[in-house]
């Protein structure tokens, strides 16, 4: 039996556990107890070797080949945070914990159980999912889909699988919306991509609860190179979570996703991922979403983790009436770079875009908001809204906003807002004279900093949200 | 009994010397003002008695019922029972005033385990008698707030978070006559034997509405002077310079 609480009693309740949250810290590592590794570095053995063990068809190994050669021939981007710590060479770019998958848990390897229950994973699926993949290094090892929805055609497996099983569907979406040539990182998930989700929701299928993937990365100088693939078609509803860890190791490891979600007419599709990965992890995914007439795509993203982190989910707004919002909260820590932002793209007439923002900067991290609006001319009638806020913990934390805007269509209407605040001491003090402790206060600040965003959110989302954001607080321990 | 005691207090900020002799004691069951002309310390002596970090306290001693307070957390101070109603209390952006006053609650009264439900019952209430209305509590802090409307929800933090000693700095200041006479009311109320008050104040116009037993001068940051509530009589007719060039 799941209590109920309203959203306004379960935020009280989560700032009133405060005090008393334990850093039950999941930088745990388990030995690596990978079966099968590609070994260090990346050549075209490394890529055929990948594609056979995956017994894949000629058309898959033949795009991934393609994908390497534009991988090398991409230099590594300089406009953005400084990624020369990335150790290609070092890095081993396949790895598989376990023969099996599986879609029963009692199935799963008992170690990598232990790990994902530690993650609180198998309570989750029960409580409020519909279904769930987790994913371990590079392959995914458990799925499971509740049988209401199976019945109703709704496919959801990694995406391994569905390329055995619904080839001619996964060829349909397949790196459709981001192609190989779209950037460095997404041409390496090309070639060397493992696991992620295949997602199917059929025609006029609504499904009320969420479907989830987890991530975990164990391996240490691991990349994990998931590919997920979202496709809500006509009339249908759907809500797909991603979660990510990894424990904490001295190399870096790699993380370089791509994530493709298709929202056909009338249909809506919200994806919702929560990133605390390591901060050892370069974490460069590409995200993005065609969204057809009047469908309604959702983006919501909570980014804590990892070293640097360059993401712009994107929404191309191609049907008249395609509306899609962004909805991002960012938390730079100590010796981290967040870069993240979005990109919508009108092409279609009156259709409506919102992105909104939300970065947290603590000690030295820095937090940068970058980006794209673009209004195509003919888009008639189209409206965007950008909004994004900054808070600043410590006198060195940092925060830039980089907006571009193109707009081609002279009735477009499009705002911009920013702002950036500070934890300052007379707000820690007035609200410590009243007995709340420095932590407690300036959780409460970031919280309430982020109390907008959290309203818009699903409830499982800001549950987590919060419980991650004060993990994160405390792990500091004295703040301001 | 509960007692307040401040002993031979000096403290400064920024290197510059703002107190530099404040003693006095509060018994529970006593309403005591201190008055001083502009620029004489008062609200500074509010600040180090909360434990501002901005200040720093060269000497002296601040002790609730014989324990020390100086070195101690503002938080601990909090804990300790003592509550300082801000003169320009402070906005604090999306800080629920409702979620903060229940968590503060929480931790002043650790023992006292008060369901939401009724928590929030009684701060709907306790809104309405300092004259606001509901939608405070899912407001943030202070922010947006009057100047009135400020001074209203320190009476009633004050009256929701049950301290046992209460320094109203200035608290008369932006509110109107029948605003004041209100929150005078809710003063007088929440008064009894167990709860010790410090008026600070310029002006001897709060202290119509709630008569201190008490009153001590400060002037140039010492206290100079000590008297029942004819001082503060005086002080309304003929000023501080008397006291000056006393």
């Amino acid at each position: 039996m799941v209590v109920e609480y309203t959203r306004e009693e379960e935020l009280d309740r989560l700032v009133h556990e405060l005090k008393t949250v334990k850093t039950s810290d999941w930088e745990f590592h388990d030995k690596d107890n990978s079966v099968y590794s590609t070994g260090k570095g990346l050549n075209k053995n490394v890529v055929e070797e990948i594609s056979e063990i995956k017994k894949e068809p000629d058309w898959m190994r033949r795009l991934r080949l393609r994908a390497l050669e534009i991988f090398e021939s991409k230099p590594v981007p300089t406009w953005g945070p400084d990624l020369s710590g990335i150790d290609w060479e070092n890095t081993s770019y396949y790895n598989r914990p376990d023969e099996r998958k599986t879609n029963n848990w009692d199935e799963v390897p008992d170690q990598i159980k232990d790990t994902f229950t530690k993650l609180g994973i198998p309570e989750m699926e029960q409580k409020y999912l519909a279904g769930s993949v987790a994913q371990y290094d590079s392959e995914g090892v458990y799925h499971n889909l509740k049988k209401v929805w199976e019945d109703k055609g709704v496919v959801f497996m990694d995406l391994d699988s569905a390329v055995q099983k619904y080839p001619d569907l996964v060829k349909d979406y397949y790196c459709r919306a981001v192609p190989f040539s779209d950037n460095k990182f997404a041409a390496l998930n090309g070639a060397v991509w493992s696991g992620g989700s295949f997602l199917y929701v059929p025609k006029g299928v609504q499904i009320d609860m969420p479907l989830q993937t987890y991530f975990r990365m164990n391996g240490e100088s691991t990349g994990q190179f998931e590919h997920t693939i979202v496709v809500a078609d006509e009339g249908s509803k759907v809500h797909y979570i991603e979660g990510c860890t990894a424990p904490r190791y001295e190399k870096n490891s790699l993380h370089s996703a791509i994530v493709e979600i298709y929202v056909k007419k009338n249909a809506k599709a919200r994806y919702t991922s929560v990133q605390n990965w390591s901060k050892s992890v370069y974490n460069m995914p590409t995200k993005r979403s065609w969204v057809d007439e009047n469908a309604n795509m959702e983006w919501v993203g909570g980014s804590l983790g990892s070293k640097v982190t360059m993401l712009y989910p994107s929404s191309y707004l191609r049907g008249p009436r395609a509306t899609a919002s962004n909805l991002n909260i960012s938390l730079a820590g100590p010796g981290t770079v967040k870069d993240t932002g979005a990109k919508a793209i009108h092409l279609a007439p009156f259709t409506q875009s919102k992105i909104v923002a939300k970065s947290i900067s603590i000690e030295d991290g820095k937090a940068i908001y970058r980006g794209l609006l673009r209004i195509n001319k003919g888009a008639v009638d189209s409206k965007s809204k950008v909004q994004c806020d900054a808070l600043l913990i410590n006198d060195e934390s940092a925060s830039l906003t980089f907006p571009h805007d193109e707009i081609y269509d002279p009735t477009a209407t499009f705002s911009h807002e920013a702002s950036v605040g500070r934890i300052g001491t007379e707000e820690l003090t007035y609200l410590r004279s009243r007995g709340l402790t420095e932590d407690e206060a300036s959780s409460m600040i970031v919280l309430g900093f982020l109390d907008d965003v959290m309203r818009e959110i699903p409830m499982e989302f800001a549950v987590e949200m919060n419980r991650l954001i004060k993990l994160e607080m405390n792990k500091l321990g004295a703040v301001g | 009994m509960t007692t307040l005691e401040v002993k031979n207090l000096a403290a400064s900020i920024n290197g510059k010397q703002i107190l530099k002799d404040v003693s006095f004691t509060i018994n529970g069951g006593e309403i005591h003002a201190l008055m001083g002309p502009n620029g004489a310390g008062k609200s500074t002596l509010g600040y180090v008695m909360i434990g501002h970090p901005d200040y720093v306290v060269e000497h002296g001693s601040i002790k609730i019922d014989g324990i020390e307070l100086i070195g101690k957390l503002p938080e601990e101070r909090a804990r300790a029972g003592l509550f300082l109603a801000y003169q320009t209390p402070v906005a604090v952006q999306g800080v629920k005033l409702s979620a903060f006053l229940r968590m503060a609650y929480n931790q002043l009264h650790p023992d006292t385990k008060m369901k939401i439900q009724d928590f929030y019952d009684e701060l709907r209430k306790n809104l309405n008698k300092v004259g606001l209305d509901e939608t405070f509590m899912s407001r943030s802090v202070n922010e947006g707030f009057s100047g009135g409307e400020r001074k209203r929800v320190e009476i009633l933090q004050m009256m929701m978070l049950k301290p046992k000693f209460v320094v109203l700095d200035e608290i008369d200041s932006g509110l109107d006559i029948d605003a004041l006479k209100m929150v005078a009311e809710e003063i007088k109320k929440y008064y009894s034997d167990q709860v010790g008050f410090l008026i600070i104040t310029h002006y001897q116009r709060i202290l119509k509405n709630i008569e201190p037993g008490y009153v001590h001068i400060l002037v140039d940051g010492k206290v100079v002077m000590n008297g029942g509530n004819d001082l503060s009589l005086r002080i309304e007719e003929e000023g501080y310079d008397w006291i000056r060039g006393a």
